[in-house]
């Protein structure tokens, strides 16, 4: 046994190593943001920071405009989620329970939305929200996150619901209830835990999009802060580090603190939605 | 109940709202690019047909062809690294270390969730050498390797390397935990059972373990290939395609033509083309660890 834990002395080092490569640039990233100006240019770029200079997160929550692209994203991330959860929801029962004919062919043009890339839809969506007159606004990102990530939500949901024995909604049927009843009442309740998992997915999915939100919004009132953060150095110029790693802290903290709330739920449900596309 | 259960109003309630905006935003476009691919030009611009040209263009245009070669590079590096590291990183997990076991995994994953660009400017800085040096920089100064001290992300040969270490980083996780959860279903009488035989290590991995992981190093595989053929938020972030142009990938290329050259038409071939890419390698993977799994 002596013998064996010694063997793995190598091993736990390699671990060890693993973790600092992975944790330490954030971790150098947050302690940067929070380092005055002068400090940048005297002292190596490794050192730690003097003090807790927050006049970077001020600058960069006001003069660069984070706090307009705060509230954009969570407006706008809110709104799609609140739409997959629902849409997805009642799709996946509609589409495994409810008897019809075509609800299998339906279910694979859902699953094909999982393996179909950005780009296809990419140009097409351009010049149809260009033409409405929608381009440019919160709505058409609501609506373009809604669809394009409603497929893997479906493809979730549709697992749980399978689940469901039939008799308990025969049950249902027995003590009157109609079919809304049942979805509201028998198949809603029991989905908290799949929807849990929808939510946190699409949530990091939609969250950190750049694609389509610098495509379809280019004013600074509807930007994103993914697109933000993009354009955040023409604002501030390559010479002032403090504010970017201000903003990018900032950025980052929302899917870190989700990510530490709900980390089993968050590498259950993006592996499973992987192996599947 | 059967009565109930195929009401064709239920049906319509629960249905057509999602399938509707799920109709619009991906399959009607989907459509669309296709017919956009045979045409030239923008929409209300002359927009002219021309059927499979278009895709004759793609093979005697320069600059389509070689951010074909950058983005295969970049995806079989990238692939590479990612299942490599991701078997390691597995391995490691299982058999390198017998406490804190979750909590190495949870942090290895951290990376996945992070905003593209915030990793990209975040690796910008990294890399950066004006006006002051970046963390790479400042560190090979430290150790007294100023001789290797660059721009990383300023010279085309660094570039693409630099950007390929960047998402490296940032996806290593996700596919060491794909790969551990296949690790973990090997059946432990098997792998008993090769140990009594005398295999260990590396033989016990190569004869036993990764033969019994095929199908899962298939699936992460494909996952792999797929989205790394696909790349544009991480070049974007970090080099913008730059510099001169060598980690300008098929994407990007194919966002420039559509965005800022107004080809809506040719644009919509090099999407095409990027989807058909990903059919095809999707195909021969899944060809190829069916076969070997019957033979």
């Amino acid at each position: 046994m002596k013998v064996k834990t010694l063997k793995m002395i190598p091993f736990k080092i390699l671990v060890a190593l693993v973790l600092v490569i992975v944790l330490f640039p954030i971790f150098w990233m947050v302690a940067a943001s929070f380092k005055a100006p002068l400090e940048f240019t005297t002292k190596p770029i490794y050192a730690l920071p003097d003090g807790f200079y927050l006049k970077n997160y001020v600058d960069a929550w006001t003069i660069g405009n984070m706090s307009v692209f705060y509230k954009n994203s969570i407006i706008i991330t809110a709104s799609a989620l609140v739409f997959v959860v629902v849409f997805a929801a009642m799709i996946s029962f509609g589409l495994v329970k409810l008897r019809w004919k075509g609800s299998g062919l339906c279910m694979l043009m859902f699953s094909m939305g999982i393996v179909i890339p950005v780009q296809m839809v990419l140009i097409p969506l351009f010049t149809i929200y260009n033409k409405t007159g929608i381009i440019n606004t919160k709505f058409c990102l609501v609506l373009t996150y809604i669809g394009f990530h409603m497929s893997l939500a479906i493809y979730l949901f549709a697992g749980y619901i399978r689940s469901v024995p039939d008799e308990i909604l025969e049950a249902a049927v027995m003590d009157g209830c109609s079919v809304y009843t049942m979805f509201l009442k028998v198949i809603v309740p029991m989905m908290k835990s799949a929807a849990a998992t929808v939510l946190v997915v699409s949530f990091f999915a939609i969250w950190n999009d750049l694609i389509f939100s610098m495509t379809f919004v280019s004013s600074t009132a509807h930007k994103t802060l993914q697109t933000g953060l993009l354009y955040f150095q023409n604002e501030f110029g390559n010479k002032e580090w403090g504010p970017i790693f201000a903003a990018i802290t900032m950025v980052i903290v929302p899917t870190i603190a989700v990510y530490i709330v709900l980390n089993k739920k968050v590498i259950k449900g993006m592996t499973e939605g992987a192996v599947k596309g | 109940m059967n009565r109930i259960m195929s009401d064709k109003k239920a049906i319509g309630v629960f249905l057509l709202p999602g399938t509707a905006v799920y109709l619009f935003v991906v399959m009607i476009p989907v459509v669309w690019s296709v017919v956009y691919s045979l045409f030239e030009g923008a929409p209300g611009i002359r927009f002219q047909f021309r059927g499979l040209g278009g895709y004759l263009q793609l093979f005697s245009d320069r600059q389509f062809l070689s951010s074909l070669v950058i983005t295969l590079k970049y995806c079989v590096t990238v692939s590479a690294f990612q299942m490599i590291l991701g078997l390691s990183l597995a391995f490691l997990f299982t058999y390198g270390i017998t406490r804190f076991r979750t909590l190495a995994r949870t942090i290895t994953f951290l990376p996945v969730v992070l905003p593209i660009v915030a990793v990209g400017q975040l690796f910008s800085k990294i890399y950066d050498i004006a006006p002051t040096y970046g963390l790479v920089n400042s560190l090979l100064e430290l150790f007294g390797l100023e001789e290797y001290i660059c721009a990383w992300i300023g010279l085309p040969q660094t570039a693409l390397p630099a950007l390929c270490v960047q998402d490296v980083w940032m996806t290593m996780g996700f596919y060491a935990i794909i790969l551990y959860a296949g690790l973990v279903d090997v059946p432990a009488n098997l792998v008993e059972a090769g140990r009594i035989d005398g295999a260990h290590g590396l033989t016990l991995a190569r004869y036993i373990t990764l033969p019994l992981m095929r199908p899962v190093i298939g699936t992460a595989l494909i996952y792999s290939l797929s989205s790394t053929l696909k790349v544009f938020s991480s070049v974007l972030a970090l080099t913008a395609g730059g510099p001169a142009k060598s980690t300008y990938t098929l994407s990007l290329y194919m966002y420039d033509t559509a965005f800022n050259f107004n080809k809506y038409g040719y644009g919509s071939v090099i999407g095409v083309f990027i989807m058909a890419e990903c059919v095809v390698i999707v195909a021969v993977v899944n060809r190829i660890v069916n076969r070997k799994e019957q033979a």
